[in-house]
């Protein structure tokens, strides 16, 4: 067995192992953690088949800055565990067509006549595969990519414009005038005679 | 045209710059650290330190268990207990100072009408234990006895202004 | 050197040999890093109190000398090693130990990619850039873990603040790395050091990148919760912030994680933006000057330059510290929100004209 076997089953079992951790954990903050984890070991897979801009820009992206936004808005929330396995059972037969989908979709790809997995290609260290992927994004998919950034944008704007609420009674600081203050607008010196003793 | 002056201001850091050329000038001045062990600072005359019982030059203690120094003392640190000595006259059988109360205020100097409690200029004592810093009469009377010389001088050297 | 060990260990399967090598070298790195952590602290006592017109520590020494104080940090990693480790009733015990071990990895993982020299370099990755950017930014989760498993309100608000902190800024700094991207054309730290060759000083990114030069500076020192970036630690406000409850060898942990970040800030804005291991004077100087014996050898390009840089952007580190009070936490995050991002954001509009239009002596085409 080759070293970049182990590695692939170690990282595939620590995987498997944090995916199931994350359903199963009973404390939020430790399922969002155990999502990190399996987000790397994912990457580490991902390296192993050369995606290494995929790997990187998941690790960069997921855990970097979605996970930590996740994190922060868990660690503040007190979740009422027994009230989210309320309706565990109704949701049970949803779960269950949406699991059993996945499940053959895969048994249908692994069992296939393997088209799907002999056709990569090995390639030498000096292949870049940032700079492939840059090309194919920015010429051949060139629209798509334009038009997913587009929606992107709309997504931000919409967001911020849902959560955006006026007020105007309420008094808050404008730093700009804060930072922009004077001392002389501030503090009179005033220049006094000393007080005569009677 | 304020704002656009605080504008640029702000935006190359001027006023940041300007901070940091005050502590990169510092950078270089001379040091004013004090090696404290091997140098010291000087000492006022009226500094005040550990305590110290005085006894006259005959060697009769100065203590004439008057309480004053008790009843001033704001943070209570003082014990005294008296009684009549042998030859008639009334001394401390038993004058405690407990330094971990003590604040060091001088009260107890100042009340002293005989110029017998006194602080010294001794700063640098230490207790391994609780007890040790529990001056007892004893104690205190050795601090006296073996800095006589040194308080004696720094009360000379007060004395124009008491 | 690696030829002679894996002669030795050919006895072993290949596998192992290759393992054994990458730990060496590993080693090789981490050590003198860890050294210079060492006397980073040092460092940074000595500075800021010349700066405020002390002598800092003098007194712990070698063998009875006392050489300015050198043995200090020894002795005071001694002392941390000796402390006890004091885990808070309820903590998650495995997280509040695993924390600071998340904090310190990727600061020295990250030297991997981090050429020295024009050989020096452990991994040289086409992507060495992006592995930078993905590895520090799991840091972030050592101080999220310490606040949240050591079960403390000040740890908490701490962890709070820094994750917003660390999350802002990396987007400013992210957008100043895609300017030296742009610029180097290569995400590869070796080509980048590369593409500033030509007229010493002149030619390095810090011209055309003025800007984001700056601005990836300042993130950096956000990025590691330095001051006047510290309120993660605020110890006027939450007592020490994330690590208040950790004492002994996990808090030195911390500790020199800090520290290893701030050489890796000081290393990758060196590598960037002043042109690594070249020389100021390569290609402006006449070639006989590189001739002569020993001078030759110290004015042209070589590792001494990249740490020389290094240690510049290190001394601005605690000069930082020393002179300026801390931000307000929502100081910070307009600073970081609604100056850097249009600052960089600009300032690549520019760059991408500027690259367009062959700027010499940066962009010339060649």
């Amino acid at each position: 067995m080759g070293f970049e076997k182990i590695i692939f089953y170690l990282f595939s079992a620590l995987l498997i192992m944090s995916a199931s951790m994350v359903i199963t954990v009973r404390n939020p903050v430790k399922a969002a953690l155990f999502l990190v984890l399996s987000f790397f070991a994912c990457a580490v897979v991902w390296l192993l088949m050369e995606a290494e801009f995929l790997a990187i820009v998941l690790v960069l992206v997921y855990v970097g800055a979605v996970m930590v936004l996740f994190l922060f808005v868990v660690m503040m929330l007190d979740i009422n565990i027994e009230r989210l396995r309320a309706g565990f059972i109704s949701y049970l037969p949803v779960g269950i067509v949406v699991a059993l989908m996945m499940a053959g979709m895969l048994i249908w790809i692994v069992s296939g006549d393997g088209s799907a997995f002999n056709n990569s290609v090995t390639h030498n260290a000096d292949y870049s595969n940032t700079r492939e992927l840059g090309r194919v994004l920015y010429t051949d998919f060139l629209y798509s990519f334009e038009i997913a950034a587009v929606i992107l944008l709309v997504a931000i704007i919409a967001a911020i414009s849902l959560t955006l609420r006026r007020r105007p009674n309420t008094k808050h600081q404008k730093i700009e005038n804060q930072i922009a203050v004077k001392r002389n607008e501030r503090v009179r010196m005033v220049k006094m005679k000393a007080e005569e003793k009677k | 045209m304020k704002h656009f002056i605080q504008f640029i201001k702000s935006l190359f850091l001027l006023e940041l710059i300007k901070g940091l050329s005050v502590t990169g000038r510092y950078f270089f001045k001379r040091k004013f650290t004090l090696h404290y062990p091997e140098e010291h600072t000087p000492l006022s005359p009226r500094f005040r330190g550990l305590h110290a019982l005085r006894r006259y030059p005959n060697g009769e203690e100065r203590c004439i268990a008057c309480k004053l120094c008790e009843a001033v003392c704001p943070a209570l640190a003082i014990t005294i207990e008296s009684a009549e000595r042998d030859d008639g006259t009334r001394r401390t059988t038993r004058y405690d100072i407990d330094l971990t109360k003590c604040i060091f205020c001088g009260y107890c100097e100042e009340s002293c009408p005989v110029d017998s409690i006194v602080e010294t200029h001794i700063f640098e004592y230490h207790g391994e234990e609780r007890g040790d810093l529990y001056m007892t009469k004893e104690k205190l009377l050795a601090v006296g006895d073996k800095y006589e010389a040194e308080i004696a001088q720094a009360r000379a050297q007060d004395a124009r202004y008491r | 050197m690696i030829e002679w060990i894996t002669s030795v260990l050919s006895f072993l399967p290949s596998e192992l040999v290759t393992v054994i090598t990458i730990l060496i070298k590993i080693v090789v790195i981490v050590l003198p890093l860890m050294i210079a952590v060492a006397y980073l602290t040092y460092a940074e006592r000595k500075i800021i109190g010349a700066m405020q017109v002390r002598i800092g520590p003098n007194r712990v020494g070698f063998f009875g000398f006392r050489m300015f104080g050198l043995g200090q940090p020894i002795a005071d990693a001694l002392k941390l090693m000796l402390k006890e480790i004091v885990i808070p009733n309820n903590a998650s015990k495995f997280l509040f130990l695993l924390a600071p071990l998340l904090l310190i990895g990727p600061a020295l993982a990250a030297w991997a990619v981090i050429p020295f020299d024009a050989q020096l370099v452990l991994a040289d990755i086409n992507a060495g850039l992006l592995y930078v950017l993905a590895v520090t930014s799991i840091g972030v989760y050592g101080v999220i873990i310490a606040g949240w498993s050591s079960n403390s309100k000040y740890a908490l608000l701490g962890a709070m603040r820094s994750a917003a902190q660390i999350v802002s800024y990396e987007i400013a700094m992210g957008f100043a790395l895609v300017g030296v991207l742009m610029a180097a054309g290569s995400l590869n730290f070796g080509e980048i050091v590369r593409g500033q060759e030509g007229y010493g000083f002149a030619s390095w990114y810090m011209w055309p990148l003025l800007p984001l030069f700056v601005v990836y500076f300042i993130s950096g020192v956000a990025e590691t919760n330095r001051a006047p970036f510290d309120v993660a630690e605020g110890e006027s406000e939450i007592v020490a912030g994330f690590h208040v409850e950790y004492s002994g060898m996990p808090f030195a942990v911390f500790f020199l994680a800090e520290y290893a970040n701030m050489i890796l800030i000081s290393g990758l804005a060196s590598v960037m933006f002043l042109g690594g291991w070249l020389s100021p004077i390569a290609g402006l100087a006449p070639d006989s000057v590189f001739e002569i014996p020993l001078l030759g050898l110290l004015l042209g390009n070589g590792i001494h330059w990249f740490f020389a840089k290094m240690a510049v952007f290190l001394f601005f580190f605690l000069w930082l510290r020393a002179t300026f009070p801390r931000y307000r936490y929502d100081q910070i995050m307009r600073l970081g929100w609604k100056v850097f991002i249009p600052i960089t954001i600009f300032w690549l509009l520019v760059l991408g004209i500027a690259i367009l239009a062959g700027l010499p002596p940066w962009f010339a085409a060649t």
